[in-house]
C-alpha cells in the first residue's frame, strides 16, 4: 500500500501530543511501519502546533508536506484555515467548531475571519465539523477535546473500535480511563 | 519486542543496553528527552548539570574513572562545552565517552541554526549521525564501542526530526560493563604542554585510523537501484526525505560516519554516475569534503542553498521539477506565534518593564516571549546568560544616564547555568547595573526540568537547593529583594526605586510557572459586561485567555487561571 499521512493540528497546550501518541499505538498494532512527528519546545506555548502521522509498508520521511495529507484533524477552526494547503485532492479534514484568538487578533491588528467552515467547504473540501469542546465537557473536562477527536477519526480509519480501546488503556493514566473512554464515544457518535 | 519510540527515547534506549552508568547533561530543545528517559532506568545515574561545560566534564570524569558516560545537549549547548570537548579529544578516554548533539534546522526553537559538524571536525572528535529511532539506538551503542576501540569521545549527531520523531525500534536486553580499571596515567590525562604534543600526534594517527575504519563500516551503507540514472549522498534526516522523494530513481550512498568521512567509498561511488547530488541541511560538510578528495560531479548547495530545514518536497522541486498541487484557504490566515501562557508569572514583570519604557536586555527562555506584541518589552537575546553581561557593556558604553533605564531578565534555570559569572563582572567591575531574575520555580522552555534553585534533583528527589538571595549577595551585590510579580504595584516599585539608587542591584521575581502540576489556582475571573467600558486596559498585558468581543473584554474560562493582574489592570471594578 502507499503511505497514508494524517495531520494533527491545533494550538499549543490542546493536547495534540496524547492524541498522536493514541493513533501511533493504533497502527503500530495493526502491523504498519509508523512514523509520528512533533514538534516541542517553543510553539508549544500557545503557537500553532502540528504533528505528522505516517503510515504503510514502508516510511521514510517522517514530515507531511503541501498536499499530501489524507486526514487533517485540527482542534482548533482557524488552524484548520492555515494547514488546508497540505490536505491531498480529495482528503479529508475533521475540525473541532473551538476558537481560539491568536495574539495578533487579541490586539487587534488583525481580525480572526469569519465562516470559516463554509469557506473551506466553497473550495470543495471534504469536512466534518464537531463541537468537540462541549463533548469533551460532557465527558467531564474540557481537556478532553482531543480524543473526542480521535473518536471522530476512528470512524474513518476503518480499524476495529476494539483497537483503539486497546491503545486508550496503554495510553491513557487509569484514574482518566472512563472519562477518555467516554469523550471517543461521544466523538465515535458524532461523526 | 517493538515499540513506537521517539528518536532520543530511543538514543536513551541504547545508552542503557550499551551499559552506560552516569548521564549528565543540561536541558535544551531538541535534545532534552535523552536524559529524560535515561532516568527512567534505574541501572544509570543521571542528573541535570547546571550548564553543558559541567555535564561533559562531568561525563569525562566518570569515563576516565572508567566508566561508559554521556552527556546531550542542544548545539548551542556544545558552544559552551567546547572548551572541555577540544582537550578531552587528546585525552582520549578509558570507559567510552559518548556526546549527542542536537541541531535545529529551521530553528523551531533555538536562537541560530549554527552545524555542530564544525565542532567534531575543529576539534578531531568522531562524530556519527543516525536517521531515525532505529538507528538512533543502534548507533548510540555503536558510538560507546568505536569510543573505546579509538579512544575518542564520540558524538553522536541529532536534529529536530530525528529526536523528535517517532519510528519503530526493536528492543535488546542491557549488557552490563563492570568498571575499567583505573590507572593514574599522567601522558594521557594531564594536558600540560609536554604531554599534548605527543597526544596531539595520537590525535592525528587516530583521525586516520578511522577513516579507514569508515571505508567498510556498517555505518556507512551504498542501496544502488537498477533505474538510477544519478547518485545522492546523504545523512541523517535528510536520507529519509530524499529516500522519499526519489525513491529509486537515484542510487544512494548513506553516510553514518560524519568525522571523519569516508574516502575511497565517496570515490567509488561517485564514479559510478555522471552527476551525484549531496543533499545535506545547514552547511556544506559533506560537498566541500568531496571536492577534497578530488570528487568534482557534485551538485550541493548551489541548489539546496544553506539556510533552513529540506523535505521531500524540496528535494522532488529541485532535482525532478516536481510541483505539488494544493487548495488554499481564500483569505489571509493571521499567525499564532508562541505566547506567555495565562497566569504566567513573566507578564507582570514586563508589563512593568513596557511602562517604564525601560531598555531591557534579555535572555533565553519562555521569558524570551516578552519581545513579543504587545509587551515588546526585549531589546536583545543573544545567548545563555548574555542578558547581564551585556547589560553591564551596554551600560559601561553609554554611562550613567543608561543605568537608570536599563535591566537585564534571566530566569533561575539560565542564571544557575551562565548568569551568574556576568553578575559576578557587575559586582567587581562596578555599574550600577539592575537585574531582575525571574525566579518560576523550574526550567521551563524546556518542559520542566528541576534545576540546582528548585530543591529537586532529574529524579525528583530532594537536593540541595541554591538559596538566590544568599547567591547573590555572596557574589558582590548588597541589593536584592524579592517581588510578587502577581502584584503590578509591588513589582513597579521595586523597578523603578532599583533604577534609582546607584548600585549594583538584584530583584528576584519570585513565582512558580503556571503550568507545574503543584500551584493551586484560583477559579477564572468574568468580566461585568455592564462595568466593562471596552478601555482595554487589560489587553495590554497580552493574555491569551483575554480578548474583545462586540466592545467588551470576555474572559476565556478554559485558559484563566486566576492570577488577578487584569483586575489590577481594570479601574472599572469589571473583572470578578
Amino acid at each position: 500500500m502507499d503511505t497514508k499521512s494524517v495531520m494533527i493540528v491545533g494550538v499549543g497546550g490542546q493536547g495534540s501530543l496524547l492524541a498522536s501518541r493514541l493513533l501511533g499505538n493504533v497502527l503500530l498494532s495493526q502491523g504498519f511501519d509508523v512514523k509520528v512527528s512533533e514538534v516541542h519546545g517553543m510553539s508549544q506555548r500557545g503557537g500553532s502546533v502540528v504533528t505528522y502521522v505516517k503510515y504503510g509498508e514502508k516510511v521514510y520521511s517522517p514530515i507531511i508536506e503541501k498536499g499530501e495529507a489524507d486526514i487533517i484533524i485540527s482542534f482548533e477552526e482557524l488552524e484548520s484555515a492555515r494547514w488546508i494547503p497540505y490536505l491531498k485532492k480529495g482528503g479529508h479534514l475533521i475540525t473541532s467548531t473551538q476558537k481560539i484568538d491568536p495574539m495578533p487578533v487579541i490586539t487587534g491588528a488583525v481580525k480572526y475571519p469569519e465562516n470559516i467552515t463554509e469557506k473551506i467547504k466553497q473550495a470543495g473540501i471534504d469536512i466534518i465539523s464537531v463541537d468537540a469542546l462541549s463533548l469533551a465537557e460532557q465527558a467531564g473536562t474540557s481537556k478532553a477535546s482531543n480524543v473526542v477527536l480521535m473518536g471522530v477519526l476512528s470512524t474513518k480509519m476503518g480499524f476495529d473500535e476494539s483497537v483503539w480501546q486497546n491503545a486508550i488503556e496503554q495510553c491513557v493514566p487509569e484514574k482518566f480511563l472512563e472519562l477518555n473512554k467516554k469523550a471517543f464515544a461521544l466523538g465515535v457518535q458524532n461523526a | 519486542m517493538k515499540k513506537l519510540m521517539l528518536g532520543n527515547e530511543a538514543f536513551a534506549r541504547g545508552l542503557y543496553e550499551a551499559g552506560c552508568t552516569v548521564a549528565s547533561s543540561y536541558p535544551g530543545t531538541p535534545s532534552t528527552e535523552i536524559t529524560e528517559f535515561t532516568a527512567k532506568y534505574d541501572e544509570i545515574y543521571a542528573e541535570w548539570a547546571p550548564n553543558e561545560k559541567v555535564a561533559v566534564e562531568t561525563a569525562i570524569g566518570a569515563s576516565i574513572a572508567g566508566a561508559r558516560s554521556f552527556s546531550a545537549m542542544k548545539h548551542v549547548g556544545l558552544n559552551v562545552a567546547s572548551d572541555p570537548l577540544y582537550t578531552i579529544s587528546y585525552s582520549g578516554v578509558n570507559g567510552g565517552l559518548v556526546i549527542a548533539v542536537a541541531d535545529d534546522p529551521g530553528m523551531h526553537s533555538s536562537q541560530n541554526e549554527q552545524d555542530s559538524r564544525h565542532h567534531a571536525i575543529a576539534s578531531k572528535v568522531m562524530m556519527i549521525e543516525p536517521s531515525n529511532s532505529a538507528e538512533c539506538k543502534e548507533f548510540a551503542k555503536t558510538a560507546f564501542e568505536l569510543s573505546e576501540k579509538f579512544d575518542t569521545p564520540v558524538i553522536v549527531r541529532l536534529s529536530t526530526r530525528v529526536s523528535h520523531s517517532q519510528s519503530i525500534v526493536e528492543l535488546c536486553e542491557r549488557e552490563e560493563r563492570p568498571l575499567k580499571e583505573y590507572i593514574k596515567n599522567p601522558q594521557k590525562y594531564v594536558m600540560m604542554p609536554a604531554f599534548a604534543r605527543p597526544r596531539h600526534i595520537f590525535v592525528e594517527e587516530r583521525l586516520k585510523n578511522i577513516t579507514e575504519y569508515a571505508e567498510t563500516s556498517p555505518l556507512n551503507r551504498i542501496e544502488i537501484s537498477e533505474n538510477a540514472e544519478f547518485g545522492v549522498i546523504a545523512s541523517g534526516a535528510v536520507y529519509e526525505y530524499a529516500k522519499e522523494a526519489l525513491g529509486d530513481k537515484a542510487s544512494f550512498l548513506k553516510l553514518g560516519t560524519i568525522n571523519p568521512m569516508p574516502v575511497k567509498l565517496i570515490q567509488d561511488f561517485a564514479k559510478k554516475y555522471d552527476k551525484i547530488y549531496v543533499i545535506e541541511e545547514l552547511d556544506d560538510i559533506i560537498e566541500t569534503h568531496c571536492h577534497k578528495i578530488g570528487v568534482n560531479n557534485v551538485i550541493g548547495k548551489e541548489i539546496f542553498g544553506f539556510c533552513g530545514e529540506l523535505s521531500q518536497t524540496v528535494i522532488s522541486e529541485k532535482i525532478l521539477n516536481k510541483k505539488s498541487e494544493y487548495a488554499e484557504f481564500s483569505e489571509n490566515v493571521p499567525v499564532r506565534p508562541p505566547v506567555m501562557c495565562a497566569g504566567c508569572p513573566h507578564r507582570g514583570v514586563f508589563y512593568c518593564l513596557s511602562k517604564l519604557k525601560v531598555n531591557v536586555s534579555g535572555d533565553i527562555g519562555c521569558y524570551t516571549l516578552g519581545a513579543s506584541a504587545p509587551l515588546s518589552a526585549i531589546d536583545t537575546t543573544i545567548c545563555m546568560g548574555a542578558s547581564i553581561s551585556a547589560l553591564h557593556g551596554f551600560n559601561k558604553a553609554r554611562g550613567k544616564d543608561a543605568e537608570s533605564k536599563t535591566v537585564a531578565v534571566i530566569g533561575d534555570s539560565t542564571f544557575m547555568h551562565s548568569g551568574m559569572t556576568g553578575l559576578v563582572n557587575i559586582a567587581y567591575n562596578s555599574t550600577n547595573s539592575t537585574v531582575i531574575i525571574l525566579d518560576n520555580s523550574i526550567t521551563g522552555m524546556t518542559g520542566h526540568q528541576q534545576n540546582p534553585t528548585t530543591g529537586k534533583n532529574l529524579k525528583g528527589d530532594p537536593a540541595a537547593a541554591v538559596n538566590l538571595e544568599a547567591l547573590c549577595k555572596a557574589l558582590g551585590i548588597n541589593r536584592v529583594r524579592v517581588v510578587d510579580p502577581y502584584s503590578l504595584a509591588e513589582t513597579e516599585k521595586a523597578i523603578k526605586e532599583e533604577l534609582a539608587v546607584e548600585e549594583p542591584s538584584v530583584i528576584i521575581s519570585r513565582r512558580p510557572c503556571a503550568l507545574l502540576k503543584y500551584v493551586k489556582h484560583k477559579p477564572p475571573l468574568k468580566t461585568d459586561s455592564e462595568k466593562c467600558k471596552g478601555c482595554k486596559m487589560c489587553m495590554k498585558l497580552g493574555c491569551p485567555a483575554i480578548s474583545m468581543k462586540d466592545g467588551k473584554a470576555v474572559i476565556d474560562h478554559t485558559q484563566c487561571v486566576g492570577c488577578g493582574i487584569c483586575q489590577e489592570m481594570c479601574r472599572f471594578d469589571a473583572i470578578l
